[in-house]
Parts: C-alpha cells; sequence; structure tokens
C-alpha cells in the first residue's frame, strides 16, 4: 500500500492530497501542468518537506508531521526518474549508473549491472559521458542508473516530455519491459493520455493540488464526470482485449473484447495476448438499425448509458456494450434527430483503422510481475 | 648572465614558499566562506560578505597594520599564538603567507562562489535520491563540478601572493631570507644606488613566474573541461 495525505502551500497553490493505492504496478498521475503533480512525487521522494500529513510505503513510514518523523531522500531507498535525466556530467555512463548501487544496502542489490545494460541495451554507451549521448539515450541511463539503487519504488516524473515522438517511441518500450519483467511498483507522471494507457494499471487524477479521483484506468477513463480532467480531445476509453485469431489474406486480425469481436489491422502478436486498446470518442459512429452496405467492420449493439453536454457543436455518449464502456461524438443535431436517451438500443459503429498501434498496452495481467528472467504468460 | 644569484634564489624561494602556503591554507576557509554565501541565509550574511572583501578595497597597508596589532608579540591574537603554540608569526615568513593569504583570500572566495552558485541543485537532490548523505554529495557531486573555479580561486590566490608588497612589509617587515619575496627584493633594489639591472632581473623572473602560472592554470582547466562536456 501507498498512503500519502499531505498539506503543502506552494506560492499560490495549495496542495491536499489524499491517496491510498496499491504499491504495485504502475500507478500513473495525471493531470494539467501546474496541478501539482511533481510536488506531491517530490513529497514522495523527501525532496519536498509537506507543511503536514503522512507518507507510508507498504510498512514503513515516510513522514508523519504527527511523530516529527521526516526520513531524508537517502533513507527513504525511492527511486526518482526525473523530467531532465539529471545524469552527473563528471561521469562516464558507468560511473552514473553505480552511483545508487554502490550506496544500496548489500543484502538488498537484487538488480545488478549487467541485468541493467541489458534491460536498457547500454552495452555501447557504459563508457561515455552524459555530454555525448542524445536525449533519449540519457533518459535511459537515467532509468538504469534510479534502477540500480534497487529501490522499493520508483518515481518517474514525465520521464518521456522533453524527448520528441521518435525518442518517446525510442524509450516507451523500455519503460514497458521494466514495469513488465520487475516487481517493482512505479509512480508514473504524465500528462500524455497516450502513455498512461499504455503503461499504467492505476490512474490518480490530480487538479489543484487535490486528488480528484482515482482506480483502474478503464473505469477512470469511462467516467463521465471526469471529462473535463482527462481532457476533450482525447476522449476516448480503454478497454482490455485478447487477441483470438489473425486472417492473413486481408492482413486483419479479430481481437475479442466483452461486446464481441474487434477487426483491426493484422498485429504481430500471438493469439492470446492480453491487449488494452483506446477507441476514441470521434472515431464512433452511432445508427439507430443494423447499417448495411457499409465500410466499416466493427458493429456492436449497444446501449445509450448517458449523454454529456453539448460543447460547440458536439456532445459526448457513453455506450455500454455488454459491459464494456464506449463513447461516441457526435453533433447535438444528430442527437436531436436520433431521439437518443439514456436506454436507447442503439448500434455503434468503429472505424476498424482507428485502432492503431499507437493504442495498443498490454492489459494487466495476473502474472506481470514476474521474478526476472522468466516469461510473461501467453506472450 | 642567466645564472641566478644568491639573493635572486632566496627571494625566489621565499616568493614560492608564501604563495604555496597562503594558497593551501586558505582553500578550506574559503570553500566554508563561498559555501555560505551561496547556499545559506543567516543573519549577518552581508556582514561576512563585506568582511571577506575588505582586503580588496582598503589599501593593503591598513591591511598590515590590522594583521600587525592583532598578531604582533602583543597584539591580543598574536599572544595568544605565542602562549598555545610558541609560534611567533610578526617579522617571519609565515607572518608573510598569512597576509598573502589575507590579501589573496577575497579572489579565492569569489571564484568559488561562483562556480558553486553554477553547480544545479537538482544534481545533488538527485545524488540523495541515489543514497547519498548530504556530505557525500559535496565531496562526489558539488566539489567535483564546481572544481574549476577552485583551480581559478587558487591560481588567482597564489598570483596574489607572488605579488603582495604593502601589507606585507607593513606586517613582517624586510628582511632578507625571511620575508624578503620577489617584490619586496625588487623594491629593495629600486632604492638601491646601481640596482638597475638587479631590479629588471627580478622584473622578468616575476613576469615568468607568472606566466608559468597562468599557463598550468590553463591546460588544467581545460582538462577538467574536456571531463565534463566531452
Amino acid at each position: 500500500m501507498l498512503e500519502l495525505h499531505v498539506t503543502k502551500r506552494l506560492g499560490a497553490v495549495h496542495v491536499a492530497a489524499e491517496l491510498a493505492c496499491p504499491s504495485q504496478g504502475v500507478v500513473a498521475l495525471f493531470g494539467r501542468s501546474g496541478a501539482g503533480k511533481t510536488s506531491l512525487v517530490n513529497m514522495l521522494a523527501g525532496l519536498l518537506r509537506p507543511d503536514s500529513g503522512r507518507i507510508a510505503l507498504r510498512d514503513a513510514v515516510l513522514f508523519d508531521s504527527a511523530s516529527g518523523i521526516d526520513l531524508p531522500p537517502e533513507r527513504r531507498r525511492i527511486g526518482y526518474v526525473f523530467q531532465e535525466g539529471r545524469l552527473f556530467p563528471h561521469m562516464r555512463v558507468r560511473e552514473n549508473l553505480l552511483y545508487g548501487w554502490r550506496r544500496a544496502p548489500a543484502d538488498e542489490r537484487r538488480i545488478r549491472l549487467a541485468e541493467v545494460v541489458d534491460l536498457l541495451g547500454l552495452e555501447t554507451l557504459l563508457e561515455r559521458r552524459p555530454g555525448a549521448l542524445s536525449g533519449g539515450e540519457k533518459q535511459r541511463v537515467a532509468l538504469g542508473r534510479a534502477l540500480l539503487a534497487n529501490p522499493r519504488l520508483l518515481l518517474m516524473d514525465e520521464p518521456l516530455a522533453s524527448l520528441d515522438q521518435a525518442r518517446k517511441q525510442e524509450v516507451l518500450p523500455f519503460v514497458e519491459r521494466l514495469r513488465d519483467d520487475l516487481d517493482l511498483p512505479i509512480v508514473y507522471v504524465s500528462h500524455a493520455m497516450e502513455e498512461i494507457v499504455r503503461l499504467a494499471d492505476t490512474l490518480v487524477l490530480v487538479s489543484d493540488g487535490r486528488v480528484v479521483a482515482s482506480g483502474s484506468v478503464e473505469e477512470m477513463t469511462s467516467r463521465l464526470d471526469l471529462r473535463p480532467l482527462t481532457g476533450r480531445y482525447e476522449a476516448g476509453t480503454v478497454i482490455a482485449a485478447t487477441v483470438a485469431g489473425h486472417d492473413p489474406r486481408d492482413d486483419l486480425s479479430d481481437l475479442a473484447f466483452a461486446g464481441g469481436l474487434l477487426t483491426v489491422p493484422r498485429l504481430d502478436l500471438p493469439v492470446g495476448t492480453h491487449l488494452r486498446l483506446r477507441i476514441r470518442a470521434r472515431d464512433v459512429a452511432l445508427s439507430l438499425e443494423r447499417p448495411r452496405g457499409l465500410s466499416i467492420q466493427n458493429v456492436f449493439p449497444a446501449t445509450v448509458v448517458d449523454i454529456g453536454e453539448e460543447e460547440g457543436a458536439q456532445l459526448d455518449v457513453r455506450l455500454d456494450v455488454e459491459g464494456a464502456a464506449l463513447w461516441a461524438r457526435i453533433t447535438g443535431r444528430a442527437k436531436r434527430q436520433l431521439a437518443l436517451a439514456p436506454g436507447t438500443r442503439i448500434y455503434a459503429l468503429v472505424k476498424s483503422a482507428a485502432l492503431d498501434r499507437h493504442a495498443l498496452g498490454r492489459q494487466p495481467a495476473g502474472g506481470r510481475f514476474l521474478a526476472p528472467g522468466s516469461k510473461l504468460n501467453g506472450a | 648572465m642567466l645564472e641566478l644569484s644568491a639573493a635572486e634564489i632566496s627571494a625566489l624561494q621565499l616568493s614560492l614558499q608564501v604563495g604555496v602556503w597562503s594558497v593551501l591554507g586558505s582553500l578550506l576557509p574559503a570553500l566554508a566562506v563561498a559555501w555560505l554565501l551561496a547556499r545559506r541565509n543567516f543573519p549577518g550574511k552581508l556582514l561576512l560578505d563585506g568582511l571577506v572583501h575588505l582586503p580588496l578595497v582598503v589599501p593593503p597597508v591598513v591591511v598590515g597594520y590590522l594583521l600587525l596589532v592583532l598578531l604582533g608579540r602583543n597584539g591580543p591574537l598574536g599572544r595568544l599564538l605565542d602562549a598555545w603554540f610558541g609560534l611567533t608569526v610578526a617579522f617571519t615568513w609565515q607572518g608573510a603567507a598569512i597576509a598573502a593569504a589575507v590579501m589573496g583570500f577575497p579572489l579565492i572566495v569569489r571564484a568559488m562562489r561562483l562556480s558553486l552558485e553554477a553547480v544545479d541543485t537538482r544534481l545533488e537532490a538527485a545524488a540523495r535520491t541515489l543514497g547519498a548523505p548530504r556530505w557525500e554529495v559535496f565531496a562526489t557531486v558539488t566539489l567535483p563540478l564546481m572544481a574549476p573555479g577552485v583551480l581559478t580561486g587558487a591560481i588567482l590566490g597564489f598570483a596574489r601572493a607572488l605579488g603582495e608588497f604593502g601589507a606585507t612589509i607593513t606586517f613582517v617587515s624586510n628582511i632578507p631570507g625571511e620575508t624578503r619575496t620577489l617584490p619586496l627584493a625588487l623594491y629593495t633594489f629600486t632604492q638601491t644606488p646601481d640596482g638597475e639591472v638587479a631590479a629588471l632581473r627580478l622584473a622578468v623572473i616575476s613576469v615568468v613566474l607568472a606566466l608559468l602560472a597562468l599557463g598550468a592554470s590553463e591546460l588544467l582547466a581545460r582538462r577538467l573541461q574536456r571531463r565534463l562536456s566531452a
């Protein structure tokens, strides 16, 4: 368990956050810049002292203003990957990597240099100096350095934010490997929903220094009341699915989810692989009757659950597809013409092209956190 | 002609000795003061800042005189030094080193403070999350990163010590073999009839010495810079 309830005055922002979540898997802190996400992780790391409150990780109390406990950062054993890397410029990559490892208690050194070098692909960088590394390489080294300190919790503060799209795609798979191969809880700060959907199990929404809501990524992205915070343009739901089969002739794959089979462009993944899909509201259309003669392949019977406020000319409709939540973005006129209301039976049309690899993320399988070296279930 | 006379060798040796000891003795206190000024806020900070910089702005003779009053045989600190360590600094080369150290101190502190202020405290925070306590962070991250500033400060202090004249002659006088450093020897020759050639030779020696120190510091600084940026 990770418990945190803290208050802190920081200029105009008054942080007053309460959070209790499983210290397992990836917990994402999501919010606009200036919402107080970084302040929260700095308080976890011991770099920022709360005015009052309590922070505990598993059975260790890190901070408690009532009993005067305030462990210094070096004794918290919490790894931190910063947005800007923060590698030591006067040390080679190897020395950077070993900085925390040398200072970790000998009996807690589970992760070794060779493993991290292997996991993050750092062989060729070891003798270089940070000044000679690219942005993506720097972040990989920073990641390795934090891991080698053998922390009990890993904080990642927008580790990809300073990278361009190509570098992001270079580093993201390494973060995924770390999530899947190591039994290390991660708190991941981001304002990019894509990254969160791909990486996180638990989503914590932060706004104005407060924790507004927290829960599983699937649940949180389907809640209408949180839409102003999760972002309108990015609006969409996350659903869990499994690779059900491939059609090599048409280069398509079938994915099974609660609402049926979804056809997408061929995925290079074995049958049985768990996936997480993000379906954007603007990629879902509605029809009162089962359409015929339509290019859209994915049609699901659904029930209207909820209808959002009209913003501009558009509004979002929340659908239930056999237990899976879907959003559709339609115009206000379409809503009136179709006479939509909660309970209306309807057909949801999902463009298969909307499900690109970008939106893929592995589903949190029970067997995700394995001892290093063992294989993933079904992968 | 190129051979150095005994008096010249003595002055040269004495200058080097005074320069090295004044710098070595200043480094730690200067580091402490630079750290206080760069990183801490405390009542009296402005006063400390002013006090440290005083030798830069008052005439050296005044500094020498104050040292004489404080550290002379009958001065309050001089008596303590005598009673505790049996040490007399007035009119000795140690006194010359102290005078040079006091005069060079603001230069050393300034260089160190600037380089310390340029050290990214976020790197220090990162080091602490990696398990290093404060003092270890200072030794392994802060100090190596401010090394160019420490070097610059040391060279400046050393150069200042080689050129020190006013405070030295006031505090420890002009005793051959004991306190007669290069500038004092040069001054002595200018006061002697037919001393022009000897004075010129000492001037050349001083210039060469200064150039050597500058060259050495430049080489070291480049090596440090390469380590930091490459």
